[in-house]
């Protein structure tokens, strides 16, 4: 397993164990999080799964993946470097201990 | 609408229904929510089932939201039950032998796969429910050799699917050309060229004349073997329940601007809603997650708020066939122009208005098709013209 903790606009923090190769949306979704939407079902086709890495983990996270940036452009909250749409980060044992940030809204 | 709903019964739990139920927490409801699925299970996600679901039989991954989700959120969930019928003078719907009072009735009903009038039609399978998919994954389990009736999203892709599995496919479709309803034909010459390159075969203008265990038979009198047939024609509403309760209905029950049927009590969302075009008036009715979730939330709101607020989203839409991914933004009807752009896009126009982007791998042109269709005042052709169609530098 892979805990993630999920850190809310509001500074709620809740922690979830994720399968390896499962995305951090899914992980958020199958527990009935709020705060990840996930419309499209990671299809890439929407921006309601946007998360910010915590800076201690972007290096591990990765750069973002084609086409993220373009759907990022139309994400509710601000854009930041460390945005990422969390449909497209794959749980992996190295990210074990994984820290994002939510936005205030998704939509 | 005024006044409070006290208890809303949401007719159908798909992703439109579910979204109405979520939509009307995240609005603030406080009332009572029923909502009703006829299907088995939670509510689940039907794009993947002719995409990712195919190729990895992963079920769980197609569940909207977990089972606690519902206790949380205090919205009742009735699973594989059939509403029979809306009583509108009273405000019930009958289940069974149960009766189920509303104040506000949502009508979230989808679609059902259009069996036409073929003989033999009994030896195809359908790709619609998880059931369905479930059924053809297992039967993709040895060699076969597939007829597929239609060439829509839900056809192609399951012949992507299928052939990139090492399977025989025959695509046959009554139509000139792949996807004729949705897109234009250069975007549909390349994926039927990519589908070629695959080694699947493509017939167009056979209407399949007669199915039977062994294949197809075309109307040319050709005879295709086949031991595993798919209909793919399409869809029709589900109207029924709408218009045995004398609501309009005209290919799909038919809405206002906020998603209202004539009886004000009465919502309708999604695949089986009419609802006028917001840049024509024309009523259409959009099969995507994209109407089901935005009519969803237009609705929440009404009955929440009682604002009235007209729907106004960017229709968008998508389909995965092996390696191209086409995306669409905006609604363009037949008759509109088709501009052939470098950068491959292909944009819509009705007369000096956008009216769509088609794009292929090409998500940048596509978000920003969506950005300016959402505009007040979007620019005209010639704007665009100028900018050599290109969206980007818009």
């Amino acid at each position: 397993m892979v805990k993630v903790t999920y850190i809310a606009h509001d500074g709620t923090e809740t922690t979830l164990d994720g399968a390896e190769g499962d995305s951090v949306m899914a992980t958020a979704i199958s527990a009935g999080l709020d705060g990840i939407v996930g419309e499209c079902g990671g299809s890439m086709m929407c921006a309601t799964c946007h998360c910010y890495v915590d800076d201690a983990w972007s290096d591990r996270t990765g750069p973002r993946k084609d086409g993220e940036d373009d759907m990022l452009d139309c994400a509710a909250d601000d854009v930041k470097d460390t945005s990422r749409l969390s449909c497209q980060i794959k749980l992996t044992a190295e990210l074990d201990g994984l820290v994002v940030h939510l936005p205030s809204s998704q939509l | 609408m005024s006044g409070v709903s006290e208890h809303v019964v949401i007719v159908g739990a798909g992703q439109g229904g579910l979204q109405a139920a979520m939509s009307l927490r995240t609005e603030g409801f406080t009332g009572r929510i029923s909502l009703i699925g006829e299907e088995p299970g939670l509510p689940y996600q039907r794009p993947p089932l002719s995409k990712a679901y195919l190729k990895t039989g992963a079920a769980d991954a197609l569940t909207l939201r977990p089972a606690a989700f519902f206790e949380k959120h205090d919205i009742t969930l009735v699973t594989g039950t059939r509403v029979d019928s809306i009583v509108r003078d009273t405000g019930h719907v009958l289940l069974g032998s149960k009766t189920l009072g509303y104040d506000h009735l949502i009508l979230a009903t989808g679609t059902r796969n259009l069996r036409p009038p073929i003989d033999g039609l009994e030896h195809a399978l359908d790709l619609r429910t998880l059931e369905d998919a479930k059924r053809l994954r297992k039967e993709l389990d040895r060699p076969r050799t597939c007829a597929v009736i239609g060439a829509g999203f839900i056809g192609l892709e399951f012949a992507a699917v299928a052939r990139a599995l090492g399977h025989k496919v025959t695509v046959a479709e009554a139509a000139q050309r792949p996807m004729a309803r949705a897109v234009s034909s250069p975007i549909a010459a390349r994926f039927a060229e990519m589908h070629l390159q695959m080694g699947t075969r493509l017939c167009f203008g056979q209407a399949v004349k007669e199915v039977d265990e062994t294949g197809i038979h075309l109307p040319d009198g050709e005879k295709i073997d086949a031991d595993l047939i798919l209909l793919a024609a399409g869809v029709r509403p589900n109207v029924e329940l709408a218009q045995a309760a004398g609501l309009p209905c005209d290919n799909g029950i038919v809405t206002d601007a906020q998603l209202q049927t004539a009886d004000p009590a009465i919502s309708a969302l999604g695949d089986c809603a009419v609802f006028p075009d917001p840049r024509t008036g024309r009523l259409v009715r959009l099969e995507s997650v994209q109407a089901a979730t935005d009519h969803a939330r237009t609705i929440a709101k009404r009955i929440t708020h009682g604002t009235a607020t007209p729907y106004a989203a960017v229709p968008w839409f998508w389909s995965d066939q092996s390696d191209l991914k086409l995306q669409i933004a905006g609604l363009a009807f037949p008759e509109d122009d088709c501009i052939e752009c470098e950068n491959g896009s292909v944009l819509r126009f009705d007369g000096d208005a956008l009216t769509a982007a088609e794009t292929i791998n090409n998500p940048k042109v596509h978000m920003k098709a969506r950005k300016i269709l959402a505009l007040q005042a979007p620019p005209g052709r010639d704007t665009l013209k100028r900018a050599g169609y290109d969206l980007t530098l818009i």
